[in-house]
């Protein structure tokens, strides 16, 4: 049986400070899929991906990117293993250049030309960079720090890269951008993404994990959750209506 | 108008001096939060290794290169041995500092006694330059052109090195470095040593100044040092540059005015700014 999954986490505790946050998380991606995982606020997501990066302490658990054990190894060293995050507060240098934020991002020591193809590559998908590349990135406006965000991710080659919630105030017309450029970052990598904005998730997701008080309490295809409104309801406190039409949700409280 | 100009000159020099003990202290903190207390102590044994080389030898440059190895080394072993354990406990990092700070005025005084040591200026740079009928000291210029190609470097290092990017990225957000791929603590490392190397260098060049030396120059350089930082802004190069030069110049008018309330009024200068603007001059909202 060949392994297809790139990353796996299994039975994942975790403290911050003296909080138990996690307790028994369990996600799977396999590759080149974007996996979803959903919960309400506080419910642990964002500390699921500060766990599998490193910044978080694994009490307890198993964490492995490609067959690989990462768990209790410092954050740079899980980094260089090709996995990346992309924060909620997206992290950017705003005292640094757009240009900068994307070379300090760039792993040394790999091919000059090589670098040179990420970088045109990351620059087609957000031409918008392109045209600030010499100002300060903290001058950007939302949107724009998103997509340097992204590109940074994107200027290496990284087998996962998770995202916490890339949606999170943009403004819909730019939320919907996103869909294409989620869809076309999946050809290159593995996604992890955390998503509150149900109608974005379920519209780039191929599978999702909910996590509800710590603890994983579902997972499935895509599909599945959007045909069972039950589950929504339970879970996520809220309800997407049918199909196509589905409305946009946008979480009030985070 | 003559006396102005060469409370100027001297001033200027001060604070040159002052920014490069400051620098260190201000990187330092503003890339890992670590208020480092023994900063102090890598000032002094600069500039008591180089006097010491001086009065042996003869040789200002030589004592300058000893007194900046000294101070750099003891700071390596420093960093080493007692910072290591401590990473992300600020404080056990203010109480190993404070520890190591005093540990290393003692074993001065046990190496060079507690006494003042003179420290002459070195012939070359003895007496004055006449420029437009007043007499200015060699040896301020001599400071004040060093200071200046030295900030000139350190910047110059920030701001077209790879090195440089990364602390000026670590100093608003270490953890996003980390998660780039960036191994911090070797960053860090490489940072305290800079930071190191360069208040050792200050120290060099502190005794000639002052005529002799002493133990006195840790706790005082120390508390002119995180005066400027603060005054500056905590991380921020420029801000020390800057604080540097206001508190040197202030401190030798005030000197020259009335003596006793030189330290009083460098407070209250750093109260001053701070009620205006709390970051410091040059200090970023929301680092640390």
């Amino acid at each position: 049986m060949s392994d297809t999954r790139i990353l796996r986490v299994a039975g994942l505790h975790a403290f911050i400070g003296q909080f138990y946050v996690l307790h028994g998380v369990d996600v799977e991606v396999q590759n080149h899929e974007i996996m979803v995982l959903l919960g309400r606020n506080g419910a642990g997501k964002t500390t699921t991906l500060r766990c599998v990066m490193g910044l978080v302490r694994a009490h307890e658990g198993i964490v492995e990117l490609a067959g690989e054990n990462i768990k209790g190894l410092p954050p740079h060293e899980i980094a260089n293993k090709k996995l990346t995050l992309v924060p909620e507060d997206q992290g950017i240098f705003s005292v640094l250049t757009v240009a900068e934020n994307l070379q300090v991002a760039m792993r040394p020591s790999r091919a000059k030309k090589e670098d040179r193809r990420r970088l045109d590559f990351a620059m087609s998908l957000f031409p918008d960079l392109k045209q600030a590349w010499n100002r300060k990135a903290g001058t950007l406006s939302g949107g724009q720090k998103q997509m340097l965000a992204l590109a940074r991710a994107l200027i290496n080659e990284n087998k996962l890269m998770m995202l916490d919630e890339p949606s999170k105030g943009l403004a819909p017309v730019v939320v919907k951008g996103l869909v294409p450029v989620m869809k076309e970052l999946r050809t290159y990598a593995s996604v992890l993404l955390v998503e509150q904005n149900l109608s974005f998730a379920s519209k780039v997701g191929d599978a999702f994990s909910i996590i509800s008080d710590g603890k994983t309490v579902q997972s499935g295809k895509m599909n599945d959750l959007i045909e069972a409104p039950e589950t929504q309801r339970l879970y996520l406190g809220v309800h997407m209506g049918g199909g196509e039409s589905a409305q946009i949700w946008t979480s009030s409280s985070s | 108008m003559d006396v102005v100009i060469i409370l100027t000159i001297n001033g200027l020099a001060t604070g040159l001096l002052l920014f490069m003990m400051a620098a260190g202290l201000s990187v330092i903190f503003g890339l890992m939060g670590i208020m480092n207390f023994a900063h102090g102590a890598f000032f002094m044994l600069g500039s008591y290794a180089s006097t010491w080389t001086y009065l042996k030898t003869g040789n200002f440059a030589l004592a300058m290169l000893a007194g900046t190895a000294v101070g750099t080394f003891i700071g390596f072993l420093t960093e080493r041995s007692i910072l290591r354990p401590v990473y992300g406990k600020p404080l056990a990092q203010i109480l190993i500092t404070l520890g190591a700070f005093i540990v290393l005025n003692e074993m001065v005084k046990a190496v060079w006694g507690p006494n003042v040591i003179p420290s002459p200026v070195p012939p070359l740079l003895e007496g004055e330059f006449r420029v437009g009928g007043v007499l200015v000291s060699r040896y301020r210029i001599f400071i004040i052109f060093f200071g200046v190609s030295t900030a000139a470097t350190v910047q110059w290092l920030l701001n077209r090195t790879r090195l440089g990017m990364i602390v000026r990225a670590g100093v608003e957000n270490a953890e996003m470095i980390q998660i780039l791929g960036v191994n911090i603590r070797r960053v860090f490392a490489a940072v305290f040593l800079l930071g190191t190397a360069l208040a050792s260098l200050g120290g060099t060049m502190i005794g000639p100044t002052l005529g002799q030396i002493g133990p006195f120059v840790s706790t005082q350089y120390l508390l002119l040092g995180f005066i400027v930082v603060v005054i500056g802004g905590l991380g921020s190069l420029i801000g020390s540059l800057v604080a540097g030069v206001l508190v040197g110049l202030m401190n030798n008018y005030v000197v020259w005015l009335y003596p006793p309330a030189a330290m009083p009024l460098n407070i209250i200068l750093m109260s001053l700014i701070l009620l205006v603007k709390p970051t410091g001059l040059f200090g970023k909202e929301g680092a640390h």
